[in-house]
């Protein structure tokens, strides 16, 4: 049997000062980790969770986004007789040719963002089924009327119901708001495709997306419309499209582990200095313990249990502090730039239980770097030097 | 003559300062029987407390020998020494050397968790210890709530708790009053006489050497005098280096 853990626990209750300053060190090192990584995790989730398996999202061959792509009006009826696309009750193909549109809105909190405004057709709706109207009403083709998601109309001037949004000589009428559940429309506004189409006298779509019977029929059209050289399109499961795109939480990712990382780099040292403290003043409980006959791994394993316990203490704390401040602090949405579309996308910090493990697995090794040197020189000291007592 | 219980032989121990070597024990040979209470005497940088180190395996001899019955402690590794000390080593320190945060009854405990027993056999063994030094209603204390002679009576718990082989003592009564230093020392003298327990202790005290069946003076690493409480004693250098099988001769 090794040294009791309660020598370890009791001695930190002891020093509770330097406990408490060291565990508050590695808590808020924690917590600020698990912010930034919540804040991607947020805006990871937005693309991760957009977009249905079984549909597909038809592009001009080689565009990284809807943005830069163009499906013409004659490719359209071309998309839609393809086998194995899903039928509605009435028996038109579930499909929606789209026009995609960069607005340059002014934000509530000042300075303006690019907005996406998305021209669905009748079966736009029915294609994301986590869409839901949550006030007012559809719009009406061919009367410049909206609908805007609840985080757009959040964060944006003349986005609430009722408003008229304005853009360059363009009026548009908000007639109602919807969700979408966290998905990539939650980040647009809606009105009818062919409008846009007018109104923004475009030629073509930005793209058609469709949804297939089934996981067979949803490679077939994808193969079918990467060989046939007339159509130059290609087609990606919507899910896949939208996975690209989260690309954009990448370095919202590394910045949060590259500030973690130093802050760690600062909170080991912490609790190195801290542990190398607790050391120097119990050299001489160390030697007794040598002496009692508990062994150098014992000794260097009861240290380390305490400066883990230090860690663990500050990473449950930091823990809490990230709960609270994602849940109360972050709690609202926020946005940041897609960098594939160049348009705002809406997001909420996110902090998941995975988060939270990887605040403790963080903790750990905060602990583990600021323990061993200080367990090693209590393990190694000489006892005779360690006592005091050289002859 | 029976075989000693330690047999210290040809021991040397030097250290070295900077670039200085400073020899502490210089071929020192001295045999200790089962059951003694012998005292360690000598100025400070005699080597007394060197000497008992090595008998307790904490420290290693720069040459010569420690056999402890039959097991040449000098020639052990570092976890065999650990491990051996936690069987035949009960060690009182001048200072106590309780752990602070924990109470009397843990600290008694603490050698025995390095033995195979269980968790009521040790309560058992904790108690008979403190039993034996008085302060069975002190369990819960923690050595903050203790006086010094009774910090000393715990650490002699923890010392004899184990039944080791043998008790070193580094200055028992060092930190002590007088009146809790003669009851240590009573106490000490009942554990050799009654519980048979060897002891060997470094003392400055000559009330606490008194105590002791033998006493011997060390004068710069080399055993000088040794005295027989009987009245007996030899001394001198027998060859100018060291003094060798005292206790053997003195018999």
């Amino acid at each position: 049997m090794g040294i009791p853990v309660k020598y370890n626990i009791r001695n930190l209750i002891v020093r509770k000062i330097t406990t408490g300053l060291t565990v508050l060190g590695i808590a808020l090192v924690v917590a600020v980790f698990l912010c930034v990584m919540s804040l991607a995790e947020g805006l990871a989730r937005v693309f991760k969770s957009s977009g249905s398996v079984r549909n597909i999202i038809v592009l001009r061959q080689n565009s990284q986004s809807e943005v830069q792509s163009g499906v013409t009006r004659d490719q359209v009826p071309l998309i839609m007789t393809l086998p194995g696309i899903e039928r509605d009750t009435d028996g038109s193909p579930l499909a929606s040719p789209e026009l995609v549109v960069g607005l340059n809105l002014e934000k509530i909190e000042g300075g303006t963002s690019n907005v996406t405004l998305r021209g669905i057709s009748e079966k736009g709706s029915l294609l994301r089924p986590q869409f839901r109207l949550i006030e007012g009403r559809m719009f009406s083709p061919g009367l410049s009327e909206v609908i805007v998601s609840s985080g757009i109309s959040k964060r944006f001037k003349n986005c609430g119901l009722g408003d008229i949004i304005r853009f360059g000589s363009y009026l548009w009428n908000v007639v109602g708001i919807f969700d979408a559940g966290g998905t990539a429309p939650d980040s647009e506004i809606w009105t009818e495709v062919d409008g846009a189409l007018n109104d923004f006298k475009r030629l073509a779509y930005s793209s058609v997306l469709l949804r297939t019977t089934d996981s067979v029929a949803r490679d077939q059209i994808i193969k079918a419309l990467a060989i046939d050289p007339r159509l130059a399109l290609e087609g990606k499961s919507e899910r896949a499209y939208y996975e690209e795109q989260t690309s954009t939480a990448e370095p919202i990712k590394f910045l949060g582990f590259f500030i973690g990382v130093i802050m760690a780099i600062g909170a080991s040292f912490g609790a190195m200095n801290t542990m190398y403290a607790t050391v120097s003043a119990r050299t001489q409980e160390i030697a007794t313990l040598r002496v009692l006959g508990f062994s150098r791994p014992a000794i260097l394993a009861s240290f380390i249990v305490e400066a883990l316990c230090l860690a663990l203490l500050g990473g449950l704390l930091g823990c809490l502090l990230g709960i609270l401040a994602v849940n109360l602090a972050l709690s609202g949405i926020t946005g940041t730039t897609n960098f594939t579309t160049f348009s705002e996308v809406v997001f909420a910090f996110r902090l998941t239980p995975k988060l939270l493990l990887m605040g403790i697995v963080f903790s750990i090794f905060t602990g583990l770097i600021g323990g061993i040197l200080p367990a090693s020189q209590a393990a190694f000291t000489k006892i005779t030097l360690a006592l005091r007592q050289v002859g | 003559m029976n075989n000693p219980l330690i047999r210290v032989e040809k021991i040397v121990k030097k250290y070295h300062r900077g670039a200085e070597e400073l020899t502490v024990l210089n071929g020192l040979n001295l045999n200790i029987e089962d059951g003694e209470f012998i005292a360690l005497m000598g100025p400070s940088g005699s080597g007394k407390t060197t000497l008992l180190n090595l008998i307790a395996g904490i420290d290693r001899p720069t040459s010569g020998h420690v056999f402890v019955r039959t097991d040449d402690i000098s020639s052990m590794s570092e976890s065999g020494l650990a491990e051996w000390r936690s069987r035949h080593i009960g060690f009182i320190f001048q200072t106590y050397n309780l752990i602070p945060v924990l109470t009397a009854y843990e600290n008694v405990e603490l050698p025995l968790l390095l033995t195979p027993l269980g968790g009521a056999e040790r309560r058992k063994h904790v108690e008979i210890a403190l039993y034996i030094v008085g302060l069975a209603d002190r369990m819960s204390h923690y050595p903050s709530q203790l006086s010094g002679g009774q910090e000393q009576r715990v650490a002699i718990a923890r010392a004899i708790v184990t039944d080791p082989t043998l008790l070193i003592a580094d200055e028992p009564t060092g930190d002590l009053d007088a009146k809790s230093a003669e009851e240590v020392l009573v106490l000490l003298e009942r554990l050799n006489i009654e519980f048979k327990k060897t002891i060997v202790m470094v003392t400055h005290d000559p009330k606490a050497a008194a105590r002791a069946r033998r006493l011997v003076r060390l004068e710069k690493g080399i055993l000088i005098e040794e005295n027989h409480m009987d009245g007996h004693s030899s001394s001198g250098l027998t060859d100018g280096i060291n003094v060798s099988g005292i206790s053997a001769k003195s018999e």
